[in-house]
């Protein structure tokens, strides 16, 4: 080309950048899929989380279940007793919080003296008279252990005011507290909404933007002009990315602070759940390629389009756990890419894993990567 | 005087599988001129056009544009035209300010809106959105976007079509004043009328063929001089004239 000035393709990309960022945020829908919803969710699924009034309390495999505390603790309702995990398991989930105690009922042995080895394990020596120990694991990672305390002061206060007023107490309480962190539901529920924003404003906005720029004529307009297709590419989707960063951003600091998300490394944590949001956006635009490509008009879009995002909103744990779905349903899940890009952003926000620590979620979405934009480039149309 | 070509078109055939739209058309664009592709629908004159506008693969025949052919210069030919499609839209939700902008960034040179938007009179529309202007001010838009950089030559694909007389009447001023500040046009039109006022030369085609290009005055001419004569009496005015002269010249802000 023999021209005196040099045509600039990054200043005619980030032209376009700008005015899809700008359009973008004048548009109602992407607004209000991208943000309002996730937001409306995440108030109305975090308080319907909370509500329920239970204690589950794991029940230590060496806890002695013919006593009179374990028959009566079983009979309360409100006590969700675990007994089908293993100790490792359970240890694990009391620091998540999401078993609020565990409890180990013994009887004292022999009903004596203690020996000197046994005395040592407690602050204070076992009282000589009482026939039971109840051993109650506590964590700070739940409030709801007050709760077992209170139902526990009832069961002893009950079975000793049925006994002579000058017997001793049946049994001693002895509670020590786990430090860990409670695993709210908005902790799983968060990363599931912002998943499910990326995967909304991946698929829809880029299938409506590209097939109505390609109807309407703006892209045959463009091509009159020196511009590189690449550039046209490269420009909505950056567009797409900051839209995108913008909204997560602002989900991720609204259920922070509003709804106590955790995050586990502060803004360490958040930028690696932006770059999580990146690579996911990045799979799921490449739906939207495909979609443009393939649908004849802008009515033939929300169709095809509902076909890919409402199987992942249901099937890829944004809601609720995988792990309550029966065996067939969960092989289905476990290829959608929403569930691994939901995994690895749990992973993140919550257990402080490194990017490093989810690689094999990133390959798995890196697969999906190169199946989804084979076919993109099989039927993106430019006219 | 002398002419100076400045697009070359020579033996343009373009077929699409079972039909052919464009069957060996030749013809020259001379520099500073208006010059008028005119034909009936289907004749083959949009195809050309776009072929010419670099849109759009030829199936053989040679295109030169500005000095630069189309097989392997179309990024400077791109640089050295405007384009106005029929009926192309523009990028949703943006207002023409944005518009400019997003356009000059295309060409990668920096242009004001303002200044863009002066020459087709639509300053006070800078914060308008494309989809609510009239008819006329859409058409001046497409104009001013094929300005930006500073092009020489404009394509204008039936730019008056649809537009009230008044708002046709304001376009043709537009482009002769555009032509007058050394800027070649390429326009197709369905108005003969229109034709005859604005071009300096045309060419009609139809079925994808060149069947005769002139001066307006001279095929006039021609016609009348083989004993042509129209059947009702030619009145020194037409209903146009009365048009504008009831319902006055000047262009209305719609």
């Amino acid at each position: 080309m023999s021209d005196k000035k040099s045509y600039s393709n990054l200043k005619a990309t980030l032209a376009i950048a700008r005015a899809s960022f700008t359009s973008i945020i004048r548009s109602p829908s992407a607004v209000v899929f991208s943000l309002a919803f996730p937001l409306i969710f995440i108030v109305v699924f975090a308080n319907i989380g909370d509500k329920a009034v239970s204690v589950s309390v794991g029940l230590a495999k060496t806890s002695d279940t013919t006593n009179v505390i374990f028959k009566t603790l079983k009979s309360v309702k409100m006590v969700n007793l675990i007994t089908s995990e293993s100790t490792a398991e359970m240890e694990k989930d009391l620091s998540k919080g999401s078993i609020d105690a565990i409890i180990d009922i013994q009887k004292t042995p022999a009903f004596n003296a203690p020996t000197p080895g046994n005395a040592g394990n407690y602050q204070t020596p076992i009282p000589l008279k009482a026939p039971l120990a109840v051993n109650v694991k506590y964590t700070k990672a739940s409030q709801k252990g007050g709760i077992l305390r209170s139902v526990l002061n009832n069961i002893l206060y009950n079975i000793n005011s049925l006994m002579t007023p000058n017997a001793p107490s049946i049994a001693k309480v002895n509670e020590t507290t786990i430090s860990g962190r409670e695993y709210k539901y908005i902790d799983f529920l968060l990363p599931g909404m912002l998943g499910f924003s990326l995967l909304s404003s991946g698929v829809f906005g880029t299938a409506f933007v590209f097939l109505s720029l390609r109807i309407t004529l703006v892209i045959k307009r463009f091509f009159a002009t020196p511009v590189k297709k690449s550039s046209i590419v490269l420009g909505e989707a950056i567009a797409r990315l900051i839209f995108s960063w913008i909204g997560a951003l602002f989900i991720i600091l609204v259920g922070h602070f509003f709804f106590g998300f955790t995050l586990i490394h502060g803004v360490v944590t958040v930028i690696n759940m932006l770059i999580l949001s990146a690579l996911g956006l990045i799979v799921f635009m490449g739906f939207g390629f495909i979609i443009s490509g393939l649908a004849k008009n802008e009515s033939s879009v929300p169709p095809i389009a509902n076909v890919i995002t409402l199987p992942q909103f249901l099937l890829s744990g944004t809601f609720f756990s995988t792990s309550a779905f029966p065996g067939w349903l969960q092989h289905l899940s476990d290829i959608l890419p929403l569930t691994y890009l939901n995994i690895a952003m749990r992973n993140v926000a919550f257990e402080g894993a490194s990017l490093f620590d989810v690689t094999h979620q990133l390959l798995i979405l890196g697969v999906w990567f190169l199946v989804v934009y084979g076919i993109a480039v099989k039927t993106f149309r430019w006219e | 005087m002398a002419k100076q070509p400045i697009i070359t078109v020579k033996n343009l055939v373009k077929k699409y599988d079972d039909f052919t739209a464009v069957n060996d058309i030749s013809f020259e664009v001379y520099e500073g001129e208006i010059f008028g592709l005119l034909g009936p629908n289907g004749a083959g004159k949009t195809t050309t056009l776009e072929i010419i506008e670099t849109l759009r693969e030829k199936s053989s025949g040679e295109i030169t544009v500005d000095g630069y052919s189309i097989d392997n210069d179309t990024d400077a030919i791109k640089k050295r035209i405007g384009v106005q499609l029929q009926a192309a839209g523009y990028y949703p939700n943006l207002n023409l300010s944005e518009l400019i902008d997003l356009f000059s960034g295309l060409y990668g040179i920096d242009k004001s809106p303002k200044e863009m938007l002066e020459k087709v009179a639509l300053t006070e529309k800078a914060k308008a959105k494309y989809k609510d202007l009239s008819g006329g001010q859409k058409q001046r838009f497409s104009i001013a976007t094929t300005l930006i950089n500073d092009p020489r030559i404009i394509f204008l694909d039936e730019p008056t079509t649809g537009l009230d007389p008044q708002a046709r009447r304001n376009l043709w001023d537009l482009i002769r004043d555009i032509r007058d500040k050394g800027t070649t046009i390429l326009i197709t039109t369905h108005y003969m009328d229109e034709a005859e006022v604005l071009c300096d030369r045309v060419a009609f085609i139809d079925g994808g063929n060149v069947i005769g290009i002139d001066t307006p005055d001279n095929f006039i001419d021609k016609l009348v001089a083989t004993g042509f004569d129209r059947k009702k009496e030619v009145k020194s005015a037409n209903l146009e004239d009365v048009f504008i002269n009831l319902t006055g010249k000047e262009w209305r802000p719609e």
